[in-house]
């Protein structure tokens, strides 16, 4: 909303504040004044000139020689290049010394020979926008009225010298969509009174009801419709204050007719349409939904086609208007219009708002009955309305008013007591105060023992509840007087939930392993919502996506984990580790939420430790990765029950594939990537993981129990067991440890070897095994004893022998 | 004799003066001590004197050997030091070539900043609150005010995936499951966060997908200067400790009354600057007192329990926090990017 600062002064006394304190006032109650216009874009020196000859420029076509009155002795001579300038004009003029917007110097000059003492303006050179400029002088010079008085200031006749308070509203505060609304704001702020306009009505003898009757088929959509008629009109321009206040508030001035309903849109915020009453076609208005298919072409020439959600004026037999939205071209005001039906209504916001949807068509008026209108405004409007059509078009109010009345009136009053207001707000306001408050805002209240009976004005549809009434209090007391304190009560420490803590300390233990912090899309495309998903679901995608590339939900974090490993490669980043935390999405039902399961995924490509001149490089392999889980597991004191198995996924590589198993229950994977995905994801060698962290964080795990610091010497034992190529390391030592009981305290493997020094489709794998009793010093027999045993074992199970 | 001992010792020591290593040392020790040496022939003519010499001399000869025994003692050690020098000198490195690098990632920024918020108000005594991103249409609006066909819920601007499943536009129905899960009993401290989701074109300050974080406190007597404390805490914990905060009335469907927060700029400390646009406050926080229709339809009386709420966005702060300029670095993952936040 455009907020004319010498407008407003016709409600509301603004002396001695200035329009940028009116706005920071403004701000600071609630409302936020998005900018101050100023609408002197430094212009100096323009007055009205009257021109007295015009004629043709000896050498020139296209330039006309003007002797214009400027109110200073004797008439200027002055050169124009406006195709539309004639003698008779009253037109703005900037003298020899004037200044124009960009700090243009107006100069004595000579133009094709001719001398030239001044500049003849559009109102574009004045610095007004060209979409607010009337069509008729788009491409020339300005033509004031007549009676425009020469050598008179014309910034001010334009409001060129008025200041403009945009508004930032929010949906709640429609009131403050009209200057009376916004009269009634500052009003409230400074503590002043608001003048409403007067209406002088004359109306004839006639009875409109012999012009016009109304019919409304859809009450619900129309509670109230309103008409009059405005006979024997003379279409023209509109005063110059009209068209200026118009122009200031954003609105291009049309004709006398049309101005006026523009005017009193945005006057009382009341939204009409003017018809031109012959062309009709009939002597009724039948307002109803529209039917499927109809048809109507409005006032920008564009046939809209319409369904039955859409409301219509018709004249009983087709439509002449979309409700609330745009009048139809059929019955559009024009230079030959002479009787005028006025059209005050109160339309359905949410109807309105799907007409505005459907078309793409959003307009002043729709703007205002979506978020809604004062209907007790109506008629006053519509009787302004014709007041001023019969001053400034020299039309004739015929008598009455067609109207059709299904509102209700409801009255809105809340009780609210000075205690209550003063425990919501954690303040000591008194009762002189809150009525003081009540008192600026207008509302009419009782206050008895402090409760306040108040009745809310109708123009405040957002005030129905006792909260309401104490953000009135509150804004206008201001927050600034409020103190600051802390809620009183039983004070609870704060603390993470166990997840919450484990899942900081995976973050952590992540990072200081080496691992980035990532943070990717939830919504990707369909081929990669499912790609490594650790368990599939159907596809969960979004009814109305903006693109497909984020049409659906993901079940793998590791698709956007190897983009972002893509992007940083493309810039030369080529040692990539990434980590995200993250949800994917299962679908259940059709009716029902998705499982959102989180999920922890790992992406490592290039070098993953150099230090070079040491001699030390490192590449990122399975076992890199592999580390840093296994790691992890050990921080969630899992590592015992975790087994790795040889897996073969889609889009990883075949033999480097592992699924990781908590408790024999599948929980992850982790391998390298396919060579195919990783040409599709221009990658090299990559390798990637994911695990379900709900699993791993979920699972009992117990305190830590400290257990005796060895008191006895260890026994070791080393062994190379020879055995099939096939035969995995995690099988052979898991039957060591199985065999080795309670003695064997620890396996590590120190050696693999394949190669010539042993048979075809063999390899070795070389154990150390520590022995280690709590109680006692091992002897070398019992360990032998042991050892034997775990030796038989693998020869049994696995066919191994002990390399020579 | 005497003379001859006196001799010896001059001798040896003047030996062991210029002995330059412990070999040399050692030659010394033995051409003079040992067995076949000058002092044990001197001792083994002593057979030769009288019964009262004999005394007299045997002392003198211990006394020379132990001389000569100690100034071998200490030259050993001066030798041996200088010996470890030696090998000292000749393993300097040069320290100031790189070390083995320690290999560490680290926090993404926005959860940084997310840590760094829920810790603070972890100290004030709330929980953290998480929820679904996929949200039924009841708990993202309904529950919080917004009625179907309210203007603020336009199907464009959420991600539906069917009429009444949507992703979350914000993390307040994680508030509405939270106090439906009290019972209407209080009181409920909690902070919410989470990403959420509107349908906007990504560009340099939208993103389709981006993090919220809100609290919530209900319970009998919270009052709005409650909020202003707890944010002015909150203000000064995380933009430091000369911050204040302003309120400016706004309007959001779940609370009545309801206030933007403005902190003052912590770049310029509220002189105005390019940071907070030459006007010295910062917008930070939307809040407000918790509508008594949200109370109500989470099963709270209203006459009863008051609560207010507040709300704002980790992404907003970490760009005002690090001066980042758009809101796309947080989602592509550049690690040029994201080890700049390696410090703590």
């Amino acid at each position: 909303m455009f907020v004319s600062y010498k407008w407003l002064q016709e409600y509301v006394d603004l002396a001695g504040i200035t329009a940028k304190e009116l706005a920071d006032r403004i701000t600071k109650a609630g409302i936020e004044v998005e900018s101050v216009e100023v609408r002197n874009k430094g212009i100096q020196g323009v007055v009205i000139g009257h021109v007295l000859e015009r004629e043709q420029h000896p050498n020139a076509d296209k330039l006309s020689k003007c002797f214009v009155d400027i109110g200073e002795g004797e008439p200027v001579q002055i050169i124009c290049g406006a195709p539309n300038v004639a003698k008779g004009q009253k037109v703005a003029v900037a003298k020899v010394g004037a200044v124009l917007p960009g700090n243009f110097k107006i100069k004595r000059a000579k133009l094709r020979g001719e001398e030239s003492n001044g500049m003849i303006c559009s109102l574009q050179e004045l610095g007004v926008e060209s979409k607010l400029v009337p069509k008729e002088y788009a491409d020339g010079i300005f033509v004031f009225p007549s009676d425009a008085p020469v050598g008179a200031d014309a910034l001010q006749l334009l409001y060129l010298d008025d200041e403009v308070l945009e508004l930032s509203l929010t949906p709640n505060r429609a009131d403050c969509l009209n200057m009376i609304g916004v009269a009634y704001e500052v009003a409230a702020i400074l503590g002043r009174s608001v003048k409403l306009p007067t209406i002088e009505l004359h109306e004839n003898s006639e009875s409109v009801h012999d012009y016009i009757s109304v019919r409304v088929d859809a009450p619900e959509d129309n509670p109230l419709y309103a008409g009059r008629i405005v006979k024997d009109v003379k279409i023209g321009p509109s005063p110059l204050w009209m068209q200026a206040r118009l122009m200031a508030a954003g609105i291009r001035p049309h004709n006398n007719v049309v101005d006026i309903t523009n005017y009193i849109l945005l006057e009382y915020g009341q939204p009409l349409h003017a018809f031109d009453y012959d062309r009709l076609g009939s002597k009724e208005i039948v307002v109803r939904r529209a039917k499927a298919g109809e048809t109507i072409v409005t006032l920008d020439d564009v046939e809209r086609t319409l369904t039955e959600e859409h409301l219509v004026i018709t004249n009983g037999k087709e439509p002449v208007a979309l409700a609330g939205v745009m009048g139809g071209a059929n019955s559009e005001v024009c230079d030959e219009t002479v009787n005028v039906f006025i059209e005050a209504a109160y339309f359905n916001g949410a109807t309105i708002r799907q007409a505005v949807k459907d078309h793409g068509l959003r307009s002043e008026s729709s703007t205002r009955f979506e978020k809604g209108i004062d209907p007790a405004r109506t008629k006053e409007a519509l009787d302004r309305a014709a007041a001023l059509m019969a001053e400034y078009a020299s039309g004739e109010v015929v008598g009455g008013v067609v109207e059709v009345n299904t509102l209700t009136k409801k009255e809105v009053v809340v009780t609210i007591t000075l205690d209550r207001i003063n425990r919501v707000l954690g303040t000591t306001i008194t009762k002189e105060e809150v009525a003081g408050i009540l008192t600026n805002l207008q509302f009419t209240f009782t206050e008895h023992d402090g409760t306040f009976t108040i009745t809310v004005p109708s123009r405040r549809a957002d005030i129905t509840i006792e909260e309401d009434i104490i953000e009135e209090v509150a804004r206008l007391y201001g927050y600034d007087h409020l103190p600051a304190t802390l809620p009183i009560g039983e004070a609870k420490p704060g603390k993470l939930t166990p997840y919450q803590a484990k899942r900081r300390h995976v973050r952590r233990y992540l990072e200081d392993a080496g691992l980035f912090q990532a943070i990717t899309y939830s919504l990707t495309n369909e081929a990669k919502a499912t790609m490594f998903a650790l368990e599939t679901a159907t596809p969960i995608r979004l009814a109305l996506p903006m693109s497909e590339e984020r049409s659906v939900l993901r079940q793998s974090l590791v698709p956007h984990l190897l983009e972002a490993a893509s992007y940083n490669r493309a810039r030369q980043v080529e040692n990539v580790a990434l980590y995200e935390i993250g949800s994917v999405y299962l679908a259940n039902g059709e009716h029902e939420l998705p499982n959102e399961k989180e999920r922890l995924a790992g992406v490592l490509t290039g070098v993953w430790h150099a230090h070079l001149w040491q001699g030390e490089k490192k590449a990122v392999d399975f076992y890199v990765a592999k580390g840093i889980v296994d790691g992890l597991f050990a921080l969630l004191g899992l590592e015992s029950r975790i087994e790795y198995k040889q897996a073969k996924r889609e889009y990883l590589h075949p033999g480097r594939t592992a699924d990781m198993l908590l408790d024999g229950k599948t929980i992850g994977f982790i391998g390298q990537l396919h060579p195919n995905v990783q040409k599709q994801f221009d990658l090299k060698e990559t390798y990637v993981f994911e695990l379900d962290l709900e699993a791993l964080l979920k699972a009992e795990v117990g305190d830590i129990r400290y257990t005796a610091i060895p008191r006895f010497p260890s026994i070791t034992r080393d062994i190379a067991l020879v055995v099939d190529e096939h035969i995995v390391a995690g099988d052979l030592e898991r039957a060591i440890i199985e065999a080795g009981g309670e003695l064997l305290k620890e396996v590590t493997i120190f050696d693999v070897y394949k190669g010539d020094r042993l048979p075809e489709g063999k390899k070795s794998i070389a154990f150390s095994l520590r022995y280690y009793d709590p109680e006692r010093t091992l002897t070398d027999e019992e360990v032998t004893n042991v050892h034997e045993q775990v030796i038989k074992a693998v020869e049994q199970q696995f066919g191994a022998t002990l390399r020579a | 004799m005497k003379e001859r001992l006196q001799q010896l010792q001059q001798e040896a020591l003047e030996k062991i003066e210029q002995a330059n290593d412990l070999k040399a040392l050692n030659d010394v020790r033995v051409a003079y001590l040992g067995k076949k040496g000058p002092i044990t022939e001197v001792l083994r003519g002593m057979g030769a004197l009288s019964p009262e010499e004999r005394p007299i001399m045997g002392a003198l000869v211990n006394d020379v050997r132990e001389a000569i025994q100690r100034a071998l003692e200490a030259k050993q050690a001066t030798l041996e030091q200088a010996e470890v020098e030696k090998k000292l000198a000749s393993e300097a490195i040069d320290v100031t070539l790189p070390g083995r690098p320690i290999r560490r990632g680290n926090h993404h920024p926005l959860t940084r900043v997310i840590e760094e918020i829920e810790d603070l108000f972890i100290g004030m005594g709330y929980t953290i609150a998480e929820g679904p991103e996929v949200e039924q249409d009841y708990y993202n609006f309904e529950a919080l005010n917004l009625p179907k066909g309210h203007p603020a819920r336009d199907m464009q601007d959420s991600f539906y995936i069917t009429e009444e499943i949507l992703l979350r536009t914000h993390t307040s129905p994680v508030q509405a499951r939270t106090m439906e899960k009290h019972q209407g009993r209080g009181p409920v401290k909690i902070i919410c966060p989470g990403k959420v989701y509107r349908r906007d074109n990504d560009d340099a300050t939208h993103s389709h997908q981006f993090t919220q974080i809100e609290g919530l406190v209900v319970d009998e007597n919270i009052r709005m200067s409650d909020l202003k404390g707890t944010l002015r805490e909150f203000a000064r914990k995380m933009f430091g400790e000369d911050r204040d905060i302003r309120f400016r009335p706004s309007f959001f469907p779940f609370t009545e009354p309801s206030v933007e927060v403005d902190v003052s700029c912590f770049n310029c400390g509220g002189n105005g600057c390019s940071v907070c646009k030459g006007t010295g406050w910062i917008e930070i926080l939307g809040a407000g007192m918790v509508h008594p229709n949200v109370l109500e339809m989470a099963g709270f009386d209203s006459k009863k329990y008051t609560g207010f709420a507040f709300g704002m966005g980790p992404e907003r702060i970490a760009m005002l926090k690090y001066g980042i300029d758009d809101i796309r670095h947080f989602y592509q993952n550049d690690i040029r990017f994201l080890q700049q936040f390696h410090r703590v």
